[in-house]
């Protein structure tokens, strides 16, 4: 019923949440512009505030920790996007599999995706990969192996398992629903066409996923660039777990600089942007048809 | 070659038995066609045959050698589903070709065969779609080119009609027909459409419960259905089946009479009743006649010309020499 009059009546009950989201959006982002371009220490008395011009970007992509904050960020989202999306398809293909307890198996699968970011991070680094009492300490030690301080000595990789675990339920759930909708005849058929479960795999279930996989790609994506609580309680940034969210942090926070903490948040969205542009690139068309 | 046998073939799901010991025998070349109402495990014997089911006991032999462990790839059987099955990421030349890459053939031959299986089927202009953006009787080609360019020893079609329209069913079975016609290869057509079995078989496998009930041509089974089963399922309309003090004249527990053996008049006759419905199908009336006092319902076939209505009392004659009986247990009675 899109008369003329449904329409636009359509249009003025949707305007209050259109503006709302629009100035949700808009306000911080404003903000974050302006304050870019200030001289602002709010408790630093010391520090004279005032117009900055571009110092503040300058100062920003000039500093020593900005391109490996952008190496650290990358590997991050990279490797924990490789890791889901290969791991989320097994367990999919797993789950999917008639089998005793199903329904339960499957709530079990998508817990980790309800434990807080902070209290995984902390289950992970205290009671996993502490070198003394975690439980990765006791299993090197069963083998006879030395155990490893796994946040001194790999500490972006300890990074990407715990961030890969808390993820890896939502690209099951996905996945998962993705492969419940293939329809099995089609398999059937590649079966009587002489392909054997490999090729099955390849030429029809991967297929058949591509749109499941990148909506978990885009959506982690979005989600993994901004990853703080996980560095915070773990590293603190250090070892070169640095992300470029977790910089602008501690330039607003431990520097008291919001100029350049806000310089360093204007880079970050372009920085998501340029990934942006290569996903869409990539497995943007998958969204098409 | 395509012959293929069943030998005791069973077949249960848990503890359900969906198949008894069945044994059939499928000449090469033959169109066959299992036939029976949803149910009555008419696919399923056909998916022990492709191999995508396994049997629970029993062999399947084509072409004299044993296939029963034989996986569905080898057995050199082509399948066209219900639902098509194709793959929807490729294009429909891919889709055809699927098979001969998965057979490893090499490009050039492909491509000859895809052609070849495109001209007969009418396709070249679709090689570069996609399945989702052809009509459903185009789908229903693809599927079949996907079956032909293997060159198999024997087809399958599990109600492959059923997902289209009437005029477009009644076009694809003449195709298919045709089909079989050009290629002479052993083909096992699964229906519950008794006018899709009548038409094209060669030899119709009429199954109820996973047993077989009668096989043999399809006018075999018009002129001389074994029970009151096939009498009721071959045909249509459906023979009038009449039990009581009428079949008893006949030394007959039941007897069977199809609509179109009887003769129907305003004014004399053997049987008399009232006019229910009548289905006026311009070249023939199906007229439904209640208060007969044989069944609740007596079915006639009359002239398209013959211009009874609701409630008009009519007279039927049966012709008297294609009167069908049989005894208690349902079975013919020659």
């Amino acid at each position: 019923m899109a008369t003329q009059h449904s329409r636009s009546a359509a249009r003025l009950m949707m305007a209050p949440a259109v503006v709302l989201l629009l100035g949700w959006m808009l306000v911080p982002l404003i903000m974050t512009l302006y304050f870019s371009f200030r001289n602002y220490f709010p408790l630093r008395p010391d520090r004279v505030p005032g117009w900055a011009g571009f110092d503040n970007y300058v100062r920003f992509f000039t500093s020593s920790a900005f391109w490996p904050s952008v190496q650290t960020t990358l590997v991050i989202v990279g490797g924990v996007l490789v890791i889901t999306v290969v791991l989320g398809i097994l367990l999919a293909m797993l789950l999917d599999q008639p089998m005793w307890g199903q329904g339960v198996v499957r709530i079990l699968v998508i817990a980790p995706f309800f434990v807080m970011p902070t209290v995984s991070a902390l289950v992970w680094k205290n009671m996993f990969m502490d070198p003394v009492n975690g439980l990765l300490a006791h299993l090197w030690r069963f083998f006879g192996a030395e155990p490893v301080s796994w946040l001194s000595e790999v500490p972006t990789a300890s990074i990407v398992m715990i961030v890969s675990w808390q993820w890896l339920p939502f690209a099951t759930l996905i996945l998962l629903t993705a492969i419940q909708s293939l329809d099995s005849e089609q398999l059937e058929a590649a079966a009587m066409d002489g392909a054997p479960k490999l090729k099955q795999f390849w030429y029809i279930i991967l297929p058949h996923l591509s749109r499941a996989i990148t909506i978990v790609i885009l959506i982690q994506t979005i989600f993994l660039l901004s990853i703080f609580a996980e560095i915070f309680v773990t590293t603190g940034g250090a070892f070169g777990t640095r992300t470029l969210t977790y910089l602008i942090f501690q330039r607003v926070l431990e520097s008291q600089n919001v100029g350049l903490g806000s310089a360093g948040g204007v880079y970050a969205i372009i920085l998501a942007n340029i990934v942006a542009i290569f996903l869409m690139r990539i497995v943007g068309k998958n969204l098409d048809a | 070659m395509g012959r293929i046998q069943l030998k005791d073939v069973t077949k249960s799901f848990g503890d359900v038995e969906v198949i008894p010991p069945l044994n059939l025998t499928i000449e090469d070349g033959e169109f066959t066609v299992f036939v029976g109402p949803s149910g009555c495990g008419k696919s399923t014997l056909l998916r022990l045959i492709a191999g995508l089911e396994d049997i629970t006991s029993g062999a399947i032999e084509i072409d004299g050698a044993d296939a029963t462990d034989v996986p569905p790839a080898k057995r050199g059987l082509a399948m066209v589903f219900q639902s098509y099955a194709l793959y929807p990421h490729m294009s429909v030349r891919k889709n055809i070709a699927f098979p001969l890459r998965m057979a490893k053939m090499d490009q050039a031959e492909i491509d000859r065969r895809v052609d070849g299986a495109a001209s007969v089927l009418n396709l070249t202009d679709y090689l570069d779609r996609r399945p989702g953006q052809l009509s459903g009787g185009q789908r229903q080609r693809v599927a079949i080119g996907r079956a032909i360019v293997r060159e198999p020893a024997a087809f399958l079609f599990d109600e492959p009609l059923s997902n289209l329209d009437a005029a477009l069913r009644v076009g694809m079975r003449l195709e298919i027909s045709e089909l079989h016609k050009r290629l002479a290869t052993t083909m096992i057509y699964v229906t519950h459409d008794q006018v899709e079995a009548m038409t094209m078989a060669d030899k119709i496998v009429v199954l109820r419960a996973g047993n077989i009930e009668q096989v043999g041509s399809p006018l075999e089974l018009y002129k001389a259905p074994r029970n009151t089963f096939v009498a009721g399922f071959i045909g249509s309309p459906k023979m009038n089946l009449i039990e009581g003090a009428e079949a008893a004249k006949h030394d007959a527990h039941t007897i069977g009479i199809r609509p179109e053996h009887i003769t129907v008049s305003a004014t004399e006759g053997v049987w008399s009743g009232r006019v229910g419905v009548a289905e006026h199908l311009g070249s023939d009336t199906f007229f439904h006649v209640h208060d007969t006092g044989l069944a609740e319902t007596i079915t006639v076939r009359a002239d398209g010309e013959v211009g009874f209505n609701h409630g008009d009392r009519i007279h039927l004659t049966p012709r008297s020499d294609v009167i069908h009986k049989f005894d208690a247990a349902g079975l013919r009675i020659t």
